[in-house]
C-alpha cells in the first residue's frame, strides 16, 4: 500500500501503516475495533452497438472503522486518511448510542499474514489497447450477425490491496483481482426485440475473457432466433437445469436462506432452519467454499480476518451447517465460517457466500430426460432474486422438451416456487459439475460481489414457468 | 459542503495542458444511518465519500478517469490521457457559462437532527408497527444526509450545489412455519419534516392488514391493480430504458420511431422532472453542466421526449435535455431525476370495487430479470392481495404474474386519484390494468 503510506507521511506521519493503525487504535474504550484500508485500481471499457461508449480508468483509496461497544456497532467510513484517531473516536461513540444485549465476537486466532494471487496473465497488467482489440473483435462478430440491431459489452477489471487490522492483534494484507463482462446481442425485426446474452468472469486471469469467438457468435444467433420463437405455455412443468442456471438456482433458493444474519435473530428461521433438518434427498449436497483455488469467490481470509474454509449447508439431504460472521457465530452458538464481506471500504462485513455449488451425483443427462413427456430445458441466466421462501430467477434460453428430446426453441421463461418444496422436488442430480463465474451477487446495497456458483445438471419436478 | 473550487481549478488547467477540452466534476456525500434489526438497535455508521472525474478532449477523442480519496491529480490526468488513446469521437461542445435556475434541495435542519432524535424515530416507528403485529421483526433505518456537486470545464462553464436529505425505510417480516410474509415501505425528502412516521406505519400496517387471510387464484388472465409501489416494482424499469436517448438512438427502444405517435393509453402522461422542491431527484444543473427541466415524455398518451445527454444528443443531432447524470462519478449517460405519472380520476376503492376477480400487486420480485427491453415484465407476487367481487380477500402466495408493458398500457381501465411517491424519485397513482397471464402452483 506503497502510495496510501505516502499520503499519510504526506500529511504528517512518520511510520507505516502498521504503526498509524497501532496508534490510533490506542485507549479506544471500545470491546472490539477493526481497521480496513483499501487501495483500487480498475479499468471499464463499455461498448453499445458499434460505438465504444465509454473506456475509464479509476483510482480508489479509502478506509473504514467499525468498534462494537456492549453489543452495539458504529462504523465510519472516510477516504480522507488523515486523522484515524478521530474516526476511531466518532465510531465508539456511535456504538454507545445503540444498547442492544452484550456479546462476545466468536474467538478467532489473530492472524498476522500477507496474501497476493498468483496469475498467469494477470488482466490488470494487460494494456488497455489488448482489451480493446479482444472485445472490438466481439463486437464486430454480434455485429455482423443477421438480424442484430445493436450489442452491449460491459467490460471490468480491478486489483485492490486491503488491509485488515483489529484490537486483537491481527494485521492482514490482501492482493485480490477481478474480471467480470457480459456481452449481449439484440435483435431487432419489426417491433420485436430479443436479446441473448454472455457473462463471464474470473479472479483477474486474463484467459478467462479470451477465446469466446464462437461463443459470442452463437448468442447473436440465439437472439436473432428468439424473434421467431413461441413463448412457452405458463404452467406446472418437469424441468431440466443446465449447470449454469443450477447454480444460480442453488445460490439463490438456498444460498441466501444460509446466510445467518437473516437467521439469528428471528426465532421462527431459526426453527425452519435448525440443524438436522431434511430439506432433499439423500443425493444433494450443497456446499460453499472461499477456500477453492482460483475462483471468483475465493479468498484466504474474510472481512473480518477469519480464515476461509468449506461448508457444508446441506449433506444428503440434511441441513449440516450455514454462513456465519464473528457475531451471528457467536449468537447462535456456532464456529465462523469466514463469510464476512464487504464490498468496498464504505460497508461494514456482512454475512455473505463466496463459490456456492450443487454437488454431482451420478445420473447423465441422457437418463435425466429420457422419460420426460413434456418438458422444459432452461439454461443459462438473466438473474435471480429470492426473498428466503420464494425464490425466481429467469434463464437465458430455454427449449421444450417432448418425448424424451429436446424441441423447440422458446422466448426467455422465468422460473419461480417456494424454496422448501422446490429443493424436495429435486429428483436427479447429474455428474457433470461446472462453476459459474459471471454475474455478482447484491445484497443490502451491496453488489456486485464476486462470487461464483455451480452445479451439475439438475432436474425439478412441478416447477412453475411462466410465460404468457 | 460544495468541494474546494480552487483544487477543481488546479486539475483543470493541468487537463488543459494536454487537451483541447476539459471537464472535471466532483461529487462528495456524508450521511449518517441508524440501522435497526430485528426491532433492536445494531448500529449506527457515518459514511464519508468523495471523488473527483475528470473528461477531456485530446486529439478530437473522449478520455476519462476518476479518482477517490487520493491527492495526485496528475495521475488523474495521464489516466485520461491513456484512456483518450482509445476513445469515442468528441462529437460536442462543454457547455459555457449558464444561469440556473433555484431548485429547493437543500434544508439546513438536516444536519441538525440529532443522532439521538433518529434513534427515537425508529423505536416510535417499530412500537406503532407492533402495535398492530406484535410477532413483527422490523429491519429500520433513518438516513440524514448531504450531498455536494461541483462541476466546471475548460469552456467557462462552472457550477455545483448542495442538496439534504432524509431517508425512513421499513422492513418487516412475519414466519409462520414456513410462510413468510414482507411488508416494506419507506419515505424520503430533502426536508426532514415532510417524511413522516405515521404515512410509513399506516401503509405497513395497511399491508399487513390486507394480508391477514390468505386467497387463492387460478392459472389465467385475469385484471391486476398496480399499487404505487407495484408501478415502481413491475413496470417501471423497462420504461426507463425504452425513454433512455441512447436506447432509441441505436434503435433498441421500442419507442424508437414513435415520437408524436399514441403509444399509451389517452390518460396517461408522464414527465421527467428535476425541479420539484425538496425533491430527492431534483437538481439545478445535470452532471454536465446542462440546466435542469420538466420535461415530458407520454401526453395524453403521445410519446413527446427521449431523455438526453450532451454526448446522445449530439449523435441523435437533437439537444441535451438536462438528464446527463453520473453514478458516483461515473461516465455521465442520460438518466431520469424524477418521474411523475399523472393522476386519473378513479380512486382505488372505486377500482376494487370494480373488480369480479383480480389481483391488487404491491411487489414483485425477479421482474428485472426478463426482457425488459422489449417490454416484458414479470415475477414471483411477493406481496399481492386477491380481489373476488370488489372485496381485498387476502393475501396470494406461490403466484406469478407475467405481461408485456405496452400492451397492458395501450388501454388501461383507469389511473387512480391518489398518487404517492415511491422511492423518492417516482411519483405515481395506482394503475387498473386488464389481461394479466397469472400463473399459480398446482393449476
Amino acid at each position: 500500500m506503497a502510495a496510501l503510506v505516502a499520503f499519510i507521511r504526506g500529511k504528517g506521519y512518520n511510520t507505516g501503516m502498521r504503526d498509524v493503525i497501532a496508534d490510533a487504535l490506542k485507549g479506544h474504550g471500545a470491546d472490539y475495533i477493526e481497521v480496513h484500508f483499501e487501495e483500487s485500481q480498475a479499468t471499464s471499457v463499455v461498448y453499445r452497438g458499434e460505438r465504444l461508449e465509454e473506456i475509464s480508468r479509476a483510482r480508489s483509496a479509502g478506509g473504514n472503522v467499525r468498534a462494537l461497544v456492549r453489543g452495539s456497532w458504529g462504523f465510519v467510513s472516510f477516504n480522507r486518511l488523515d486523522g484515524l484517531k478521530a474516526r476511531v473516536s466518532l465510531a465508539v461513540e456511535e456504538a454507545k448510542l445503540a444498547s442492544r444485549g452484550p456479546f462476545k465476537l466468536f474467538p478467532t486466532e489473530p492472524v498476522v499474514d500477507t496474501v497476493a494471487p498468483r496469475l498467469k496473465n494477470d488482466a490488470t497488467t494487460i494494456p488497455l489497447a489488448t482489451k480493446k482489440e479482444l472485445l472490438d473483435n466481439y463486437n464486430g462478430i454480434m455485429l455482423s450477425s443477421p438480424k442484430i440491431q445493436s450489442t452491449r459489452i460491459n467490460y471490468h477489471d480491478v486489483k485492490k490491496k486491503t488491509t485488515f487490522a483489529n484490537s486483537e492483534g491481527s494485521y492482514i494484507e490482501q492482493i485480490r483481482t477481478d474480471l467480470g463482462a457480459r456481452l449481449t446481442a439484440i435483435a431487432c425485426e419489426g417491433s420485436e426485440i430479443q436479446q441473448a446474452g454472455l457473462s463471464l468472469g474470473s479472479n483477474g486471469e486474463f484467459s478467462a475473457a479470451e477465446g469466446l469467438h464462437e461463443k459470442v457468435g452463437g448468442i447473436a444467433r440465439r437472439a436473432a432466433a428468439l424473434l421467431s420463437a413461441p413463448q412457452v405455455r405458463a404452467g406446472e412443468y418437469t424441468v431440466i437445469l443446465d449447470p449454469i442456471l443450477a447454480g444460480v438456482f442453488a445460490h439463490e433458493a438456498f444460498g441466501h436462506l444460509s446466510e445467518s444474519d437473516h437467521v439469528y435473530q428471528n426465532e421462527n428461521l431459526r426453527q425452519i432452519m435448525a440443524l438436522g433438518k431434511r430439506f432433499g434427498g439423500k443425493h444433494l449436497n450443497i456446499v460453499d467454499d472461499p477456500s477453492m483455488a482460483n475462483l471468483r469467490g475465493s479468498y484466504r481470509y474474510d472481512d473480518e480476518g477469519t480464515s476461509a474454509r468449506k461448508s457444508y449447508l446441506i449433506r444428503k439431504g440434511v441441513l449440516e451447517g450455514r454462513l456465519h460472521s464473528r457475531e451471528t457465530a457467536a449468537k447462535m452458538e456456532e464456529t465462523a465460517t469466514g463469510n464476512a464481506r464487504a464490498i468496498n471500504y464504505l460497508f461494514p462485513p456482512i454475512v455473505r457466500m463466496s463459490n456456492t455449488f450443487i454437488e454431482p451425483g451420478s445420473a447423465s443427462f441422457e437418463e435425466m430426460i429420457a422419460d420426460i413427456e413434456e418438458g422444459v430445458y432452461v439454461k443459462d441466466w438473466y438473474g435471480g432474486t429470492t426473498s428466503l421462501e420464494m425464490f425466481t430467477f429467469s434463464a437465458g434460453e430455454a427449449y421444450m422438451i417432448r418425448r424424451g428430446k429436446i424441441t423447440e426453441l422458446l422466448r426467455p421463461v422465468v422460473l419461480t416456487g417456494n424454496v422448501f418444496t422446490t429443493l424436495e422436488n429435486i429428483d436427479a442430480i447429474g455428474n457433470d459439475l461446472e462453476m459459474n463465474q459471471g454475474g455478482g451477487c447484491g445484497k443490502a446495497g451491496q453488489y456486485p460481489l464476486p462470487v461464483s456458483d455451480g452445479s451439475p445438471h439438475i432436474r425439478i419436478r412441478h416447477c412453475v414457468v411462466g410465460g404468457r | 459542503m460544495q468541494n474546494d473550487k480552487a483544487k477543481l481549478e488546479e486539475v483543470l488547467r493541468s487537463a488543459r495542458r494536454k487537451a483541447e477540452q476539459a471537464e472535471v466534476f466532483s461529487a462528495s456525500a456524508r450521511a449518517t444511518t441508524v440501522q435497526f434489526e430485528a426491532n433492536e438497535l445494531k448500529q449506527v455508521q457515518t459514511r464519508e465519500s468523495s471523488s473527483i472525474a475528470l473528461r477531456i478532449f485530446r486529439e478530437g477523442k473522449i478520455g476519462f478517469a476518476v479518482a477517490s480519496g487520493g491527492g495526485d491529480w496528475e495521475a488523474l490526468v495521464d489516466m485520461a490521457v491513456e484512456t483518450s488513446q482509445f476513445g469515442g469521437p468528441a462529437n460536442f461542445q462543454f457547455p459555457s457559462s449558464q444561469d440556473y435556475s433555484k431548485v429547493r434541495i437543500f434544508d439546513p435542519k438536516t444536519e441538525q437532527v440529532a443522532m439521538e432524535r433518529m434513534v427515537e424515530t425508529g423505536k416510535e416507528l417499530i412500537a406503532k408497527v407492533r402495535g398492530h403485529t406484535p410477532d413483527i421483526l422490523c429491519d429500520v433505518q433513518i438516513t440524514k444526509g448531504i450531498s455536494s456537486v461541483s462541476l466546471t470545464n475548460s469552456q467557462g462553464g462552472e457550477g455545483g450545489y448542495d442538496k439534504s436529505f432524509f431517508a425512513l425505510s421499513l422492513e418487516g417480516i412475519l414466519v409462520r412455519d414456513t410462510d413468510m410474509l414482507w411488508v416494506e415501505d419507506s419515505e424520503i425528502s430533502c426536508r426532514p419534516d415532510l417524511v413522516g412516521i405515521d404515512t410509513l406505519a399506516g401503509r405497513v400496517i395497511w399491508q399487513l392488514e390486507m394480508a391477514k387471510n390468505k386467497a387463492t387464484v387460478s392459472t389465467k388472465f385475469l385484471p391486476i391493480i398496480f399499487t404505487p409501489h407495484g408501478v415502481a416494482s413491475a413496470l417501471l424499469s423497462p420504461l426507463v430504458l425504452a425513454f433512455n436517448g441512447k436506447a432509441v438512438l441505436e434503435g433498441a427502444s421500442p419507442l424508437k420511431n414513435k415520437l408524436g405517435e399514441q403509444v399509451f393509453d389517452k390518460k396517461l402522461s408522464l414527465w421527467d422532472d428535476a425541479t420539484i422542491a425538496y425533491g430527492v431527484g431534483s437538481y439545478p444543473l445535470d452532471d454536465e453542466g446542462v440546466p435542469s427541466q420538466r420535461l415530458p415524455l407520454v401526453a395524453n398518451g403521445v410519446v413527446t421526449n427521449f431523455l438526453y445527454d450532451l454526448q446522445t444528443a449530439a449523435l441523435a443531432g437533437t439537444k441535451s435535455t438536462g438528464n446527463g447524470r453520473r453514478a458516483g462519478s461515473g461516465f455521465p449517460g442520460p438518466a431520469m431525476s424524477s418521474l411523475v405519472l399523472g393522476k386519473g380520476e378513479v380512486s382505488f376503492q372505486a377500482m376494487v370495487k370494480d373488480m369480479k376477480e383480480g389481483l391488487v400487486v404491491e411487489e414483485v420480485i425477479g421482474a428485472e430479470q426478463g426482457n425488459i427491453l422489449g417490454g416484458d415484465f414479470g415475477g414471483n407476487v411477493l406481496l399481492g392481495y386477491k380481489v373476488e367481487n370488489g372485496e381485498i380477500v387476502g393475501r396470494v402466495k406461490d403466484t406469478m404474474i407475467a405481461g408485456n408493458v405496452y400492451q397492458v398500457s395501450k388501454e388501461l381501465l383507469a389511473i387512480g386519484q391518489e398518487a404517492r411517491w415511491v422511492g423518492g424519485t417516482l411519483q405515481t397513482p395506482p394503475l387498473y390494468c386488464s389481461g394479466v397471464s397469472v400463473t399459480t402452483k398446482g393449476n
